[in-house]
């Protein structure tokens, strides 16, 4: 009697316990939270120059009929570095990028342009974070698609790679 | 050692542990198998290396910290060099791989503890015991090194990005420890039922061995959990105590369990009973820390605790569960043949209560269980969305839940092997009369409240007459320190059901928007809005309400609600400001600007809040003197033995 199936049924249920954490794992679900920004103008901010050769950026720069990117970003940001290459690839590709450096000094973000090279055409300095927060932008490198009524298209969480690329010149030139 | 080779340091003496653990292991399996009984010796000294090595890879972890070394990926993906000390100090396991080495830490720590004290258990296994604790190591150490490395380098980084401002709270200094002890805690147990399936060694003198592990985990998890509860509660600023969140319920889950084992592992150590029931527990109770860690800190649910795991190391630690908790599995059904069956007891009796208590268990861990993971389930399969809350958990588990504290009450006052039904309820008569005259007060003051509160203060008042029963008519200085546990426990039980029961029914809310000068009212209170400024914090903008709350005789208090606006990350974070009066406490939380300087404002009135978590204390306290109590109780076993022998 005590060898009875009975006691192989805590073996069964853990089994297809975690087979479902395993399926659970490997097609996560759908977090995706589509940006509320989506569809809407771009909120209004203030991005002052940080440096004497380079223009700072604010909302109004955006209504001007050309499509372009507005780039998220800080010097201290590790991803950021990584970014930038994909950033300088989009600008060769004649696309352009504004930045704004989030709780960013200006020494840092002079040093972080020379040495990983400057894809923007503007850069400001967003000091308390209000500009990303006005965005709803939760970390950085964060990317915002903005078509050339200042609306935006798209936003991308997280570092642009290679083949990101693409898609977004493609979501540019779709309009 | 130069400086900057610390974190390269920290690696090399990783590596050294888990050899050590791999050595400990073979070695155990050579001595279990009969060869070589030198073997055997050199278990518990490796065990001991292991857990000192082990630790001192966790400590070179926090210097890093500390020092805000940002040249280690680790630290600069998750402090920031502007961060008060004790978050740095407690950021060390605010993350997947510092809490991953923290966790074997405390693994290595609860290995050593059983290798160096653990003299009541038969030689062999003792030696089962730590193999299995080594075979639990190597796979998290295998996690850590190939996996997980908490020492990898990054190059070019000077400032990092920050912590979770959720987490930067002096909590965070002790809860996942504390709840990390609990789990790994429950690991001992497990070890302990592990070794003594493979050495044929289910007997009361085991469990007796096993208990104060199971007691110790389970003192840790009920504190963690009262904390967790807590700093939900106060942090969270939504005025609710326990959201039935998976979170929440992956930590009740092995708790639950822990508790089912901890009666039965006593009705074993006593009757000699419940052997397979008991071993079969020890599996379920560590499975379920396990699974709850692991669905907590995988990212499958999301919440705070959820660090940024990619898929692989899911896959990895899901790897590492499936072949420990189905490997107990199938060794348990392999070996259930071998476990004599245990004495047979009368229904009436102590441990015929015992008995109901443990189903009564297990079934609110099924329903919670079912309750978590079938949402999840259903989307893993179907992608179809459900989410499982409140109204289901309070409507399933609550009538079960008072039905087990009812058969709590009357446990104790039962005799081991036989007892008479009429004795019974003469023991009974003092209990139901109190929770009758509860009940009549209830309905008379309060009127109209749910059925559950009401009937939860009615069996609260007879369950706290009940569990101070036992020490009637008893001399108390020569009562044994463990039935003062188990009465402070179940009487902390009461306790805490009374807090509950109080909050559902009568807590009174009050969500108004309010300007400057606005006076509203909540409970016995008229609340004016003094006051709204900017304060600057140590890494955050703090936006802070005054507010003035006084009582008809003139008594007065100030609160200052906040909201937090961290910069690394940006996040907004919600401090309720609370005060605690002797009858309960009044909570109030600054919500949204609306346009014309208007801020919406909720407030709520808690009656005896408090004794929730004040219960969870009790309850806590109680296993802690029965911990103590055992432990002493069996020194003075091997004393007197020793004694008899010379």
């Amino acid at each position: 009697m005590k060898r009875s199936w009975v006691f192989w049924l805590p073996v069964v249920v853990t089994i297809a316990l975690f087979a479902t954490f395993l399926v659970a794992l490997v097609s996560p679900s759908d977090r995706t939270i589509v940006s509320q920004l989506v569809g809407q103008p771009l909120p209004t901010f203030e991005a002052p120059a940080a440096m004497p050769d380079q223009a700072g950026t604010n909302s109004r720069d955006y209504a001007d009929g050309k499509p372009r990117l507005l780039n998220v970003f800080a010097s201290w940001c590790g991803p950021c570095v990584a970014e930038i290459p994909v950033l300088l690839q989009l600008q060769a590709m004649g696309v352009e990028i504004n930045g704004v450096a989030v709780h960013d000094k200006p020494d840092d973000l002079a040093r972080f342009l020379a040495e990983n090279g400057n894809p923007y055409a503007r850069v400001g300095l967003d000091k308390g974070g209000r500009a990303q927060m006005a965005f709803g932008s939760s970390g950085v490198p964060e990317t915002f698609i903005i078509d050339g009524k200042g609306r935006v298209l798209g936003q991308h969480i997280g570092v642009m790679t290679e083949a990101d690329i693409p898609g977004i010149v493609a979501q540019l030139k779709g309009q | 050692m130069p400086r900057r080779m610390l974190a390269e340091f920290g690696m090399a003496v990783l590596w050294v542990a888990a050899s050590l653990a791999l050595l400990q292991f073979a070695l155990g399996v050579a001595a279990l198998r009969g060869h070589h009984a030198d073997f055997a010796r050199t278990i518990a000294p490796l065990a001991v290396a292991q857990a000192m090595l082990c630790g001192l890879a966790m400590l070179v972890l926090m210097g890093l910290f500390l020092r805000s070394d940002m040249s280690v990926l680790l630290v600069a993906t998750n402090s920031h060099s502007a961060k008060p000390w004790l978050y740095k100090f407690a950021g060390t396991w605010g993350n997947h791989e510092g809490s991953m080495l923290l966790w074997v830490s405390i693994l290595g720590v609860a290995g050593a503890t059983v290798a160096l004290f653990e003299r009541a258990l038969r030689a062999d296994t003792k030696i089962a015991t730590l193999t299995v604790q080594a075979s639990i190591a190597l796979g998290f150490y295998a996690f850590l090194l190939f996996a997980s490395n908490p020492f990898a380098r990054i190059a070019g980084v000077t400032e990092g990005q920050g912590l979770n401002p959720l987490l930067q709270d002096p909590g965070l200094a002790f809860h996942p420890p504390t709840l990390y002890i609990g789990y790994v805690g429950m690991s001992a147990a497990f070890s302990f039922a592990i070794g003594a399936l493979i050495t044929r060694d289910v007997t009361p003198n085991f469990a007796r061995a096993m208990r104060p592990w199971i007691l110790g985990a389970w003192i840790f998890l009920t504190i963690g959990i009262t904390a967790g509860s807590y700093w939900a509660y106060y942090e969270l600023g939504w005025g609710g105590w326990w959201f039935w969140d998976p979170v929440e319920n992956a930590s009740l889950m092995p708790w639950l369990a822990a508790t089912a084992l901890l009666h039965s592992v006593t009705v074993l150590a006593t009757r000699d009973a419940l052997r397979t029931w008991t071993i079969m527990l020890s599996c379920v109770a560590f499975s379920m820390s396990m699974v709850g860690t692991f669905l907590v800190r995988s990212g499958i649910l999301t919440s705070v605790h959820s660090f940024a795991v990619d898929p692989k190391r899911g896959i990895f630690i899901l790897t590492l569960l499936a072949i420990y908790v189905c490997g107990a599995l199938v060794l348990f059904a392999l070996r259930v043949g071998t476990i004599s069956e245990g004495k047979r007891f009368e229904p009436v009796s102590r441990e015929g209560v015992l008995v109901i208590n443990n189903l009564l268990l297990s079934v609110i861990l099924v329903v919670v269980m079912v309750g978590t993971l079938y949402p999840l389930a259903l989307e893993a399969f179907t992608g179809q969305k459900i989410s499982v809350g409140a109204p289901f958990f309070n409507t399933t588990t609550g009538p079960l839940a008072l039905a087990l504290i009812g058969f709590m009450a009357v446990g104790p006052l039962l005799r081991w092997r036989h007892d008479e039904g009429k004795v019974l309820m003469r023991r009974l008569a003092f209990p139901l009369a109190a929770a009758a005259v509860a009940l009549i007060a209830v309905l008379c003051f309060a009127g109209a409240a749910a059925l559950l509160p009401v009937m939860g203060l009615a069996v609260a008042a007879g369950v706290a007459v009940a569990s101070v029963a036992p020490m009637w008519k008893r001399n108390l200085a020569r009562t044994p320190l463990f039935t003062w546990g188990m009465v402070i426990a179940h009487l902390g039980c009461a306790v805490s059901i009374t807090g509950m029961a109080a909050d559902s029914a009568f807590t009174q809310e009050s969500l108004v928007p309010m300007k400057v000068g606005d006076t509203r009212s909540v409970g016995a209170f008229r609340v004016t809005f003094e006051d709204v400024a900017q304060v600057p914090g140590p890494n955050y903008d703090a936006l802070q309400a005054t507010l003035r709350a006084e009582t008809s005789n003139g008594d007065s208090w100030l609160f200052k609600p906040a909201l937090h606006r961290f910069s690394t990350p940006a996040m907004v974070t919600n401090e309720a400001a609370i005060r605690t009066f002797w009858n309960g406490q009044l909570y109030v939380v600054l919500g949204d600007e609306r346009p014309g300087n208007v801020w919406v404002v909720r407030m709520w009135w808690k009656p005896f809040v408090m004794l929730i978590w004040a219960g969870g204390i009790m309850i806590a306290g109680g296993g802690f003197l029965s911990l103590i109590g055992r432990v002493r109780r069996s020194a003075q076993g091997r004393k007197a033995k020793g004694q008899a022998v010379s």
